[in-house]
């Protein structure tokens, strides 16, 4: 009996206290609100959706590409929208599409993988949020008015310099991409001290999910990556619009140091893109393999060993440009031995299929078509590695084919399997499993037939970035080949959309863990409410959700109430205290606004010199803004502690 | 070790015949440019390469589609038990060990690739100057000085040939894909490459850097001819050209002269000495018109003077304002710059 | 700490006053300093990449070597401005509000000496070349102004917290920000000792 009132007390408090949270954390829908926010979840799926709008709208400049080329000495466009078009194609879909897609990923999914209730800096994450989106808004615009950059998205000097590249074009790059920047470098360090912080107790390093180590190891690569693309953008902007001479042989400059400087980033950033991917297919396998990934400790220091030596391999980028044979064969060597991290992963997910008991579901079916792609790419990527090929192929649309496979195949392929795997997280419903398998089969056989004909065109000679052909190379079949895979792979990404819109609307609503997964987001709700988890979780094992301690605890313990989050130790998840989260505000919107503002007023001034005092205007906004937002609050000589 | 054909007689008529049989097949636009069909020294050996890799990779492709199909066969059943374990040994072995000596025998491989690409066996007798130009090449023999011309490189068949590689404007990629891997022409910077073929034949050549607007028509016609013919061509090109014009030729010559051609263009032997455009001192013996824009005859050579910019938009070639009248001679001249 | 033998979730636990170990605002702070840092790296790296790409002489001829007399002056009053925000934030960690207040002062002060120093330098400097001059001039003055730059950033960072120290927000519970702008003065003091070294002296040996 007394058992009996006890437990009902018990759960009568928990409601209680459930409601208290509710309370603390739920930001009530208002549109102040929908501006103000900073719950990572609302910002995660933000991202998504912007990045992929994003990815339809260069995904449709590839089509029109490729329906220039379908055909010999087309003239569907002219060379100048053609170049504007693969460059737009090219920059959107690794700065707006594939790495604010992974933060996407990445915003929603950190926190609730390990047990936080939000990222470590919330406003940062909206602020973060808001620079990509007016970032990516400005890049686009300029297409829409005819001046897209058009020097390619690795915007060679002195191509891209004066007195080559007249207009505006470049100089949206050049901001359009600073800006971007500083994004991505705000997200980056958010994820880091978020994994490194805000672990739940007991997540001790060894007990990471791989997912969050991938996030961990491309966060580490953006922050030493990043400065090398950033500094060099400056230097061309300086170089464009007040003649400094970074890039100018004439005056002592070299258009080398702009190659360096942006593959020193560029290589990394390959990385930066595939390494998330490979992080969801170590998140997606284990419920479909019903085992964890084999060999954790592998995959963990495969992560970091490919975050260093990525580093190293930049200059492969550069086999053609006469530098001395010495270091072709050191930079050769690295490019050739950072493929054995990358194999040490295929086979662990291989080993893991083969220990395990297959249940085959629309998200695995992806992550068996990542892998044979992914492995193609492998191949032709090790050849690019070996110096005296590379200078055979390179620049013809053999790298289009290769890197396609590893873009492609290595990071689309896992982040669609992710889509359809976290759906029921990221909108509380379920997909429909016919519509997505018609989805798989499409853009797996539409890729293939896109871009495996491009290894033959260009072993035959043909370069990449041309605007059109003559017949009679030996390439038009092929192209056309191409083209149409192009069309086929169109059908599959909007069938996939299709199924995403219509889960959202229709879809049958999803129980909190369809997968019966391993790890914690799999133990809240469907959708998480806006506080995650009532309980902080306690962890045990890698697998927590395939743990009865936690699973036990998470229902059963007393709810934590409150406005705060948990901070744990660096490296074995110790409690060490709890901090107060920030409330919404409006403060992140007004400082990006503020960058905005900086960027157009220095692309208007193109045009007009008086411009320069919008950038001005829009540096006091920033200033003001951040003021404002690091203002700490006033506090009694009791309340901040002073000696008496 | 293939035989050197140049000390072998290279006037037999047969090898005549040949030549003769590629040139007209050349005219029926049949030029390849395949990495595939390696002629020359260089590109042979990486074409060697290429197909080892190949098999190489088809192998490990079919040795992880084996797992997968296994996986996928064996591992569905809904009674297959879950087996423990990390699997170390099979992936140090398969995901180590193999790749790891499969990417060393590739990478020395590859590493003495590189080293035979790096330099001809013999000195090269033949030094040509390759200068990039938006959109078009230059092409200037050291030997005998004068002997210029544009979009087209003969080599003397047999011999290593030296090409130093310099740029006017952007950066520009030097590649015939039949006879050697790319070298980049970078601002501020002289590369070096060198060529060399045992076959007579064209070898079709495309910029491989992307380098604006026309990077898709800035070809290069390179032609292995034997050593004889290739002496009378560069002789023939150092020189200005010999043969009496008719009336109309010397109308069209004086137009030329006379005009806005002469200011960007040069012609050996005239007053014309402009040096924006390509040298037209042979023009008339050219494989075509704008770096592979055009075929050469007297209707797109007319349109090309006419508005170039029909023909390969953001040239710099200005439209002329070249007469009726005057455009038959003008051409009629033109066409007999051999 | 008995909070630690206390059950994970208590609620007592998550008010605590005091939590130990590093907070997420160092790390942030320390991961901010690392990749604007690396941006230094690659500035400073592009100088010396141009510089063995380029003739014997360097500076390129007829620009000399930069003066020293006023540079070591500016270095004299940078790197000394360490100790006394050191110095503050020793003392509020004491609850020591004055010290604090004196200490940011100190460095205010000598902040803005260092860089009225350079407006003197550049102005004599400019004489001499511009930012397109030559490449050298180039990386000369994108190098120190964005240096500068970071310098007039630190010092609004501690004339905000001198502000917001008179107003009484900071004690010896509360003083995070003092922690990660300190963490950012010092920052900005290396950098400009790598400076020092690569721009001013490097060309004299």
């Amino acid at each position: 009996m007394s058992v009996d009132t006890e437990e009902q007390s018990r759960s009568a408090s928990r409601d209680e206290a459930l409601a208290e949270l509710e309370k603390n954390w739920g930001e009530r829908p208002s549109l102040r609100s929908w501006f103000s926010t900073v719950d990572h979840k609302r910002i995660g799926r933000r991202y998504m959706v912007t990045a992929g709008v994003f990815f339809i709208l260069a995904g449709t400049d590839a089509m029109i590409l490729r329906t220039q080329l379908a055909r010999p000495n087309a003239t569907v466009l002219s060379p100048e929208a053609y170049d504007q078009l693969f460059t737009m194609h090219g920059t959107a879909m690794i700065f707006l599409f594939s790495t604010p897609m992974f933060f996407g990923f990445g915003n929603f999914l950190v926190p609730l993988l390990i047990g936080a209730r939000d990222m470590a800096f919330p406003r940062l994450n909206a602020f973060g949020y808001w620079v990509f989106v007016f970032s990516g808004t400005v890049m686009f615009t300029s297409q829409l008015v005819g001046r897209a950059p058009d020097g390619g998205w690795f915007g060679y000097v002195p191509l891209t310099d004066t007195p080559y590249s007249t207009g505006v074009n470049l100089d949206v790059y050049s901001l359009g991409l600073l800006f971007l920047g500083v994004s991505t470098t705000a997200g980056a360090i958010n994820f880091i001290v978020t994994v490194v912080k805000m672990r739940a107790p007991g997540m001790s390093l060894n007990r990471l999910p791989l997912f969050v180590w991938a996030i961990v190891g491309t966060s580490f690569m953006v922050i030493f990556a990043l400065p090398a693309l950033n500094l060099a953008n400056a230097m061309l902007f300086l170089d464009r619009r007040f003649g400094a001479h970074f890039f100018d042989p004439g005056h002592g400059g070299s258009t080398l140091l702009w190659q360096h400087l942006f593959w020193i980033f560029g290589h990394p950033d390959v990385y930066i893109i595939v390494m998330p991917a490979l992080g969801i297919v170590s998140a997606v396998l284990p419920a479909f393999c019903r085992r964890g990934v084999v060999a954790y400790p592998l995959m963990v220091l495969a992560i970091v060993t490919i975050s260093i030596i990525s580093f190293g391999v930049w200059v492969h980028h550069m086999f053609a440009t006469g530098l001395p044979q010495l270091s072709y064969s050191f930079f050769s060597a690295a490019s050739t031995l950072i493929t054995i991290p990358s194999g040490i992963q295929i086979f662990a997910w291989l080993f893991t299929m083969l220990r395990g008991r297959i249940v085959v579901r629309t998200p695995f079916l992806f992550i068996v078509g990542f892998i044979v792609t992914f492995v193609l790419g492998g191949f032709t990527g090790v050849m690019f590695a070996i110096t005296a090929f590379d200078q055979q192929v390179t620049d013809s649309y053999f790298v289009v084919a290769h890197f396609h496979y590893v873009l492609f195949g290595g990071a689309v392929f896992p982040m669609l399997a992710g889509i359809y795997f976290w759906l029921p997280k990221f909108t509380g419903r379920m997909y429909a499993e016919k519509l997505s398998r018609w989805a798989f089969w499409l853009v797996f056989v539409g890729f293939n037939t896109t871009f495996m004909p491009m290894h033959v065109s260009g072993l035959l000679g043909m370069p990449r970035r041309i605007y059109t052909y003559p017949g009679g190379l030996g390439w038009d079949i092929w192209n056309l080949i191409s083209t149409i895979g192009a069309y086929i792979l169109a059908v599959g990404l909007l069938l996939v959309l299709i199924g995403v819109v219509h889960a959202v609307r229709r879809g049958a609503p999803a129980p909190d863990d369809p997968w019966q997964g391993d790890t914690l987001e799999w133990g809240t709700s469907s959708p998480p409410r806006p506080y995650n988890f009532a309980a902080v979780p306690q962890v045990h094992s890698l697998h927590p959700m395939w743990d009865e301690r936690t699973t036990r605890a998470l229902a059963t313990d007393e709810p934590l109430p409150s406005h705060r989050a948990m901070t744990t130790s660096e490296l074995d998840g110790r409690q060490e205290g709890a901090i107060e989260m920030p409330e919404e505000s409006l403060l992140p919107l007004a400082a990006a606004v503020g960058i905005l503002v900086v960027v157009l007023g220095l692309l208007w001034a193109w045009y007009w010199t008086g411009w320069y005092w919008l950038a001005g205007a829009g540096a006091l906004l920033i200033f003001g803004a951040l003021a404002r937002w690091l203002w700490p609050p006033e506090r009694t000589p009791e309340e901040a502690g002073v000696a008496p | 070790m293939r035989r050197d054909p140049s000390r072998r007689g290279i006037r037999t008529p047969w090898r005549l015949a040949a030549v003769g049989c590629m040139l007209t097949l050349g005219g029926c636009a049949h030029h390849q440019q395949s990495t595939l069909q390696a002629s020359g020294d260089g590109a042979q050996r990486v074409e060697g390469l290429w197909w080892l890799m190949f098999w190489i990779a088809m192998a490990v492709f079919a040795e992880v589609m084996l797992l997968l199909g296994w996986a996928l066969w064996w591992r569905r059943r809904p009674r297959a038990k879950i087996r423990g374990g990390d699997a170390i040994g099979g992936i140090a072995v398969l995901g180590v060990v193999v790749p790891f000596a499969v990417l060393v025998t590739v990478y020395g491989l590859g590493l003495r690739d590189l080293n035979a690409l790096a330099a001809p066996r013999q000195d090269p007798a033949v030094t040509v100057d390759v200068i990039g130009h938006q959109w078009w090449w230059e092409v200037r023999y050291a030997h005998p000085a004068g002997a210029v011309t544009a979009n087209e490189l003969h080599i003397p068949v047999g011999e290593p040939v030296r090409v130093r590689l310099r740029t006017a404007d952007v950066q520009h990629s030097f590649w015939v894909p039949q006879l050697m891997p790319k070298t980049d022409l970078i601002a501020g910077k002289v590369n070096q490459t060198w060529l060399r073929t045992a076959t007579p034949g064209q070898y079709r050549a495309q910029c491989a850097e992307y380098c604006g607007k026309q990077h898709a028509f800035m070809a290069l016609m390179v032609v292995a001819e034997p050593r004889a013919e290739f002496d009378t061509w560069v002789a023939a090109t150092a020189r200005p050209a010999t043969t009496t014009l008719t009336a109309a030729q010397q109308r069209g010559r004086e137009v030329f002269e006379r005009s806005s051609c002469a200011s960007c263009h040069t012609v050996q032997g005239t007053t014309a000495t402009g040096s924006v455009g390509p040298d037209l001192s042979t023009i008339g013996s050219r494989w075509s018109i704008g770096a592979g824009a055009a075929p050469n005859d007297a209707g797109h050579l007319g349109g090309w003077i006419v508005n170039s910019q029909t023909i390969k938009p953001g040239n710099a070639m200005p439209p002329q304002p070249v007469s009726a009248q005057d455009l038959p001679d003008l051409l009629s001249y033109l066409q007999s710059l051999k | 700490m008995t909070a630690v033998a206390e059950k994970a979730t208590s609620p007592r636990l998550l008010s605590a006053e005091m939590p130990s170990g590093r907070t997420t605002g160092w790390w942030g702070m320390v991961l901010f300093v690392t990749t604007e840092a690396t941006i230094f790296a690659a500035l400073l790296g592009s100088y010396f990449y141009i510089r063995f790409q380029s003739g014997p002489q360097w500076p390129p001829p007829p620009l000399e070597d930069p003066k020293l007399t006023k540079v070591i002056i500016m270095t004299a009053l940078l790197l000394p401005s360490s100790v006394p925000v050191m110095w503050a934030e020793r003392g509020i960690r004491k609850g020591q509000r004055w010290r604090l207040r004196a200490g940011l002062t100190i460095t205010l002060v000598l902040g803005l000496a260092f860089l009225g120093m350079q407006a003197w330098e550049y102005s004599e400097d400019l004489k001499k070349h511009t930012l397109t001059t030559d490449a050298y001039s180039s990386l000369f003055y994108t190098t120190t102004s964005l240096h500068g730059f970071h310098v007039a950033v630190g010092l609004l960072m501690v004339g905000w917290l001198l502000a917001a120290s008179l107003r009484g927000s900071f004690g010896y519970r509360r003083h995070e920000r003092v922690r990660l702008t300190a963490i950012y003065w010092h920052f900005v003091d290396v950098v400009w000792v790598a400076i020092f070294l690569c721009l001013y002296l490097s060309p004299r040996l």
